[in-house]
């Protein structure tokens, strides 16, 4: 244990040295928060009735979706790990008397969460000091806010346990750019990504929301404002634990399967 | 004259040695056209289920603000696809490419533009023109002469506009050394949010998008005359003022080729 949380402190404290990355990231995540926020705000204009949920709710879930990208973003994945699959740089890797699964679980946590911890805090920083209904309103309730906390860091390792499904398939294909690709755009759309959840028509809702991918973002940006009720809530979570527990043991499976039979391409 | 025509001669060997190269890597090339399918058909669900929802945004219909979303997708992808060479210039300025550029006897620009054909993008276009057909099909535009030379415009001047756009992330990089990852508001972020006309963002983002970077003229006015909520005809002529941002952006590029210094390797 002690060896995987050293390597999850190297790669975290390495991930803060970015820090120029960083700002040009709040930048953009900025910029791209206040779009969004506009143009739902157009909708709302056009017909408030259809809205599933407050504006000033809508508002925090788009401003914490924009502070906590980094968690949840499924095309920021780690390259290194693809090349060491493609260049054979994997047989180093291998040769560690750690498991590979648990090491690359690490290691992706650790670059996410640098990258969050240096973004997040201006981003909320400003949203809170923005007027309301634009801008982050405060949670429901104190305890919303420690559930938020809960659910947030369940949805984050059900992402990157996600994350790990796709790099132990580029064993089996070698070339990830398909997969990458497929699995990337699914996952930003059914996660909530593109438009939260609530958006959905109810039946389509019902049934993404029984999916892993509602159980990332989706579950803790809406526990924040209320805008679950408490069997909801305890649903949602409930999904998380079985999606984190299954996902985690399919790839440490899929894992098993591919080291025994890797191919070292070369290097 | 003559070498007007020798440079579109080597434009056309320069693309032509793009495809082929890129034919050599079929699945590659095909998995990419897929991903950039599949990244606007994202934006288009988005679009989709919204729309589910409400009836209409601004008192754009479903239909219009497909056919918005579709033009601006053409005019993107073009310009990506043209002047991608631009848009991936910051590794030819870390490598020292650049250099290599510079010491041959032919115009800096044709060769940068040369250096990239990304005809990857087709995948996205192929999107955007099933949208636009539907969108043409259902929004009951009533199609005239000058409306049809409309959307040719619009596709000419937002072509310039994104192309003006990549210039400068390019002509930035002299002073950087590297592609500044803000930059992407103004292409990616153009690309994204201009799904929905410009008027939906309120008036301060459309003075914005009038006269400081004109998204509006390529995308909001002309889209009104084809609706048919504008009729003067000066409408139409909109979309080729937008050129005139081509000319800051290739003077900041000058400028910058002045500045260059190589970065050595």
């Amino acid at each position: 244990m002690k060896k995987y949380f050293s390597f999850f402190r190297l790669r975290f404290l390495l991930g803060l040295q970015y820090r120029v990355a960083a700002l040009a990231g709040i930048a953009t995540q900025f910029a791209w928060g206040f779009m969004e926020i506009m143009i739902f705000a157009a909708f709302y204009r056009a017909d408030a009735d259809a809205f599933p949920m407050s504006f000033s709710a809508t508002s925090s879930y788009l401003w914490l979706q924009q502070a906590f990208l980094a968690l949840f973003a499924a095309w920021m994945m780690d390259n290194e790990i693809f090349d060491s699959i493609i260049n054979g740089g994997i047989a180093y890797e291998l040769c560690r008397p750690v498991d590979i699964y648990n090491m690359w679980f690490c290691r992706n946590a650790a670059n996410r969460l640098a990258r969050a911890v240096l973004r997040c805090l201006p981003i909320l920083l400003v949203a809170v000091f923005l007027p309301k209904p634009y801008g982050l309103a405060a949670p429901a309730s104190a305890g919303h806010f420690l559930l938020f906390l809960v659910t947030l860091a369940l949805g984050f390792v059900v992402t990157v346990s996600f994350c790990m499904l796709i790099y132990v398939m580029t064993f089996f294909t070698i070339s990830p750019q398909g997969l990458r690709i497929l699995f990337t755009s699914a996952l930003e759309f059914l996660a909530g990504g593109v438009i939260p959840l609530p958006f959905f028509p109810d039946n389509v809702r019902r049934f993404l929301e029984l999916l892993p991918f509602a159980a990332m973002q989706n579950v803790a940006l809406r526990i924040y404002s209320g805008s679950m009720n408490r069997p909801e809530m305890l649903k949602a979570v409930t999904l998380q634990l079985f999606w984190l527990a299954a996902v985690t043991a399919a790839g440490k499976m899929l894992c098993r399967m591919a080291v025994r039979r890797v191919v070292v391409q070369g290097g | 004259m003559r070498s007007l025509s020798s440079a579109i001669r080597l434009y056309k060997h320069y693309i032509s040695i793009n495809i082929r190269s890129m034919m050599q890597y079929r699945t590659s090339f095909f998995l990419s056209a897929m991903g950039q399918f599949l990244v606007s058909f994202n934006v288009f669900l988005g679009i989709f289920f919204m729309f589910k929802r409400f009836s209409a945004v601004d008192g754009f219909s479903y239909s219009e603000v497909l056919l918005c979303y579709s033009i601006v997708l053409l005019e993107f992808s073009l310009a990506e696809m043209f002047v991608r060479g631009f848009d991936t210039f910051s590794g030819m300025v870390r490598t020292g490419e650049f250099d290599r550029v510079l010491v041959r006897p032919r115009n800096e620009i044709l060769q940068v533009l040369g250096s990239k054909f990304e005809l990857t993008r087709i995948g996205r276009m192929l999107q955007a023109v099933v949208m636009f057909i539907y969108g043409v099909a259902r929004s009951g535009v009533a199609w005239t002469f000058p409306k049809i030379l409309t959307v040719i415009f619009m596709l000419a001047g937002g072509t310039a506009v994104f192309s003006g756009l990549f210039i400068i992330y390019a002509a930035l990089c002299f002073f950087t050394l590297d592609g500044l990852e803000f930059m992407n508001i103004f292409t990616d972020g153009a690309r994204e949010f201009g799904k929905y006309p410009v008027g939906v963002y309120g008036e301060k983002m459309l003075l914005f998008a009038t006269f400081f970077v004109p998204y509006a003229l390529i995308q909001y006015y002309p889209l009104l005359f084809i609706l048919g909520r504008r009729t003067a005809p000066f409408y139409i002529l909109l979309p080729l003022a937008a050129f005139w941002f081509l000319i800051p952006a290739l003077a900041l590029w000058k400028l910058g080729v002045r500045h260059y210094t190589s970065s050595g390797s």
